[in-house]
């Protein structure tokens, strides 16, 4: 276990009202282990990832950690800086660490060599593809060498074709640096490709309302694990869970 | 190489724009021949109206007596020093109100008075403040440029990506930090477009402290022309404006073209 979160609560307040985004919400994550989180749209998803990496204060409950435990957190969109060439986007989590030594520089190289950016190292934002960028964006997380992601629906900005392509591209990074991950996603093909577990919210304010274990024939890559025969069966349960009507 | 269709297209717009400079310069070349012809046939009272002539006889005067290049070096270094100082201060300022939010909600109506208030009335308390002298009138300048700077450049510092924010607060970046990789960079064009503005209000600024307070510079020739009934000076004192502010117009067209991205 490196990350237990007991009875997570959050309340927002405005100045018409309070809004109770997230309650009784408790969860235990394993090492190496990669946890999408689904729900209706407004739900609360990205209010616990917010939490969960320490930009949110919650209400109420606890967060425990494994000592050491290094976060890292991608953003819905790639937010990359147009100003800077690719590698210095890269570097960005480094620099404001004040971590940008030798080792770290080349460690950056190798991870834009393997994921095939590195010619364009010096290239900037604006030359590369949706796709390319939204590696670019996964290469900065890794680059100060976190255990455990925070994937805050990666790929919602890329067309169909490209998000399936690049979440491919993503899962492999993720378990060849055997990271920890836990994505939030609208998608439930996406999420049933991609993880081992699956926790549906319910609306808000979100409360755990099941979660799935993933077991799936000759396991490999998400575009392969689309093809395995219990796919559509975790499909319509987790699709009758969510509540989608609007 | 370009197909034949293609280079008629570029000579055309190139004739175009021969076509557009030969009319500009055709304009002022009748204004001032019709001008000087008015006042040589004694249509219109060079008293008052003074003439082209009448006005390139008093530059070269006061080119001869060494005047000229004073009245102008004043000028502009007071725009100079002015501008300088107004963007400086400005940004800085902003910068102060962009760290301490508390502090950009007390000011804020302050600075929208300050701003909306008509800043020669202040000359009177500025020349009492600061003597009469060069230091009233880069004061005066400074005032009329800084407000606007802060206010526009808080502005654009606060309308700064806020995912983008949030990216540098993932990685525990400080104030500091956020403002060096992400708040000054990401703004850089607003920046250019701020020294645009603020380099010709400092020009109006210091026109309107030399005709304060001043002993030399083309203000002051302004000045000094309208209260000796000299309209030639005048005259001269408004054309030499108009070289300066369309030398500055172009200076700054080129350094927006450098530094813009
Ligand atoms: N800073 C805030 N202040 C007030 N209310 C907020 C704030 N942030 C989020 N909320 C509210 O909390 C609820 C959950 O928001 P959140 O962004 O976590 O949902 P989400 O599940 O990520 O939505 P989406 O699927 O659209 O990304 C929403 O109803 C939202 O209006
Ligand atoms: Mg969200």
């Amino acid at each position: 276990m490196i990350l237990s979160i007991k009875d997570l609560r959050k309340i927002y307040h405005t100045k018409q009202n309070e809004i109770l985004a997230v309650d009784n919400f408790s969860f235990n994550l394993k090492e190496g282990e990669f946890v999408a989180i689904v729900g209706p749209s407004g739900c609360g998803k990205s209010t616990i990832l917010s939490i969960l990496c320490g930009l949110d204060e919650p209400s109420s409950g606890t967060i425990e950690a494994d000592k050491n435990l290094k976060f890292g957190y991608m953003l819905q969109g790639d937010n990359l800086f147009e100003w800077q060439t690719i590698f210095k986007n890269c570097l960005l989590g480094l620099e404001i660490n004040k971590e940008v030594t030798k080792e770290s520089k080349e460690y950056v190289k190798k991870l834009l060599k393997t994921y095939g950016l590195e010619e364009f190292m010096d290239a900037y934002p604006s030359n590369l593809s949706g796709g390319m960028r939204q590696r670019v964006s996964l290469i900065r997380t890794l680059a100060t060498k976190p255990d455990l992601l925070f994937l805050d629906e990666p790929f919602s900005a890329l067309d169909y074709q490209s998000r399936l392509a690049v979440s491919d591209d993503v899962y492999k990074i993720i378990k060849k640096e055997k990271k920890s991950a836990i994505m939030v996603t609208h998608d439930i093909s996406e999420a049933i490709s991609m993880a081992d577990r699956i926790i549906v919210l319910s609306k808000r304010p979100s409360t755990i309302k099941s979660i799935y274990e993933i077991k799936l024939t000759n396991r490999s890559t998400p575009i392969n694990n689309r093809k395995a025969k219990e796919f559509s069966k975790y499909y319509d349960m987790i699709w009758k869970d969510i509540d989608y009507h609007v | 190489m370009f197909s034949e269709e293609h280079k008629r297209y570029l000579k055309k717009i190139r004739r175009n724009k021969f076509f557009v400079r030969f009319v500009q310069i055709l304009i002022i070349a009748i204004l001032l021949i019709s001008w000087q012809l008015a006042a040589d046939l004694g249509l219109i009272n060079t008293f008052i109206s003074s003439s082209p002539k009448a006005i390139i006889l008093t530059i070269v005067g006061l080119y001869n007596d060494g005047s000229l290049f004073h009245h102008i070096w004043v000028t502009l270094y007071e725009v100079i020093v002015s501008f300088v100082l107004g963007t400086i201060i400005g940004i800085l300022i902003a910068t102060l109100l962009w760290r301490f939010t508390f502090l950009a909600k007390v000011l804020d109506p302050y600075l929208t008075v300050l701003n909306s208030l008509p800043k020669v009335s202040l000359g009177p308390i500025i020349i009492i403040v600061a003597g009469a002298g060069t230091g009233s009138i880069i004061l005066m300048a400074l005032f009329i440029s800084v407000i606007i700077t802060i206010i526009d450049v808080h502005q654009a510092f606060m309308g700064t990506d806020s995912n983008k924010i949030r990216l540098l607060e993932s990685f525990k970046s400080s104030k500091t930090q956020m403002l060096f990789k992400l708040v000054l960079p990401s703004n850089y064009n607003n920046i250019i477009s701020v020294f645009k503005v603020n380099l010709s209000l400092t020009f109006i600024g210091v026109i309107m402290g030399e005709f304060l307070v001043s002993k030399a510079g083309v203000g002051y020739l302004i000045m000094y022309g309208s209260q000796v009934f000299n309209l030639n000076l005048v005259m001269t004192g408004i054309i030499l404006l108009a070289i300066m502010a369309s030398l500055m117009y172009y200076l700054i067209l080129f350094i927006e073209k450098r530094l813009s991205r």
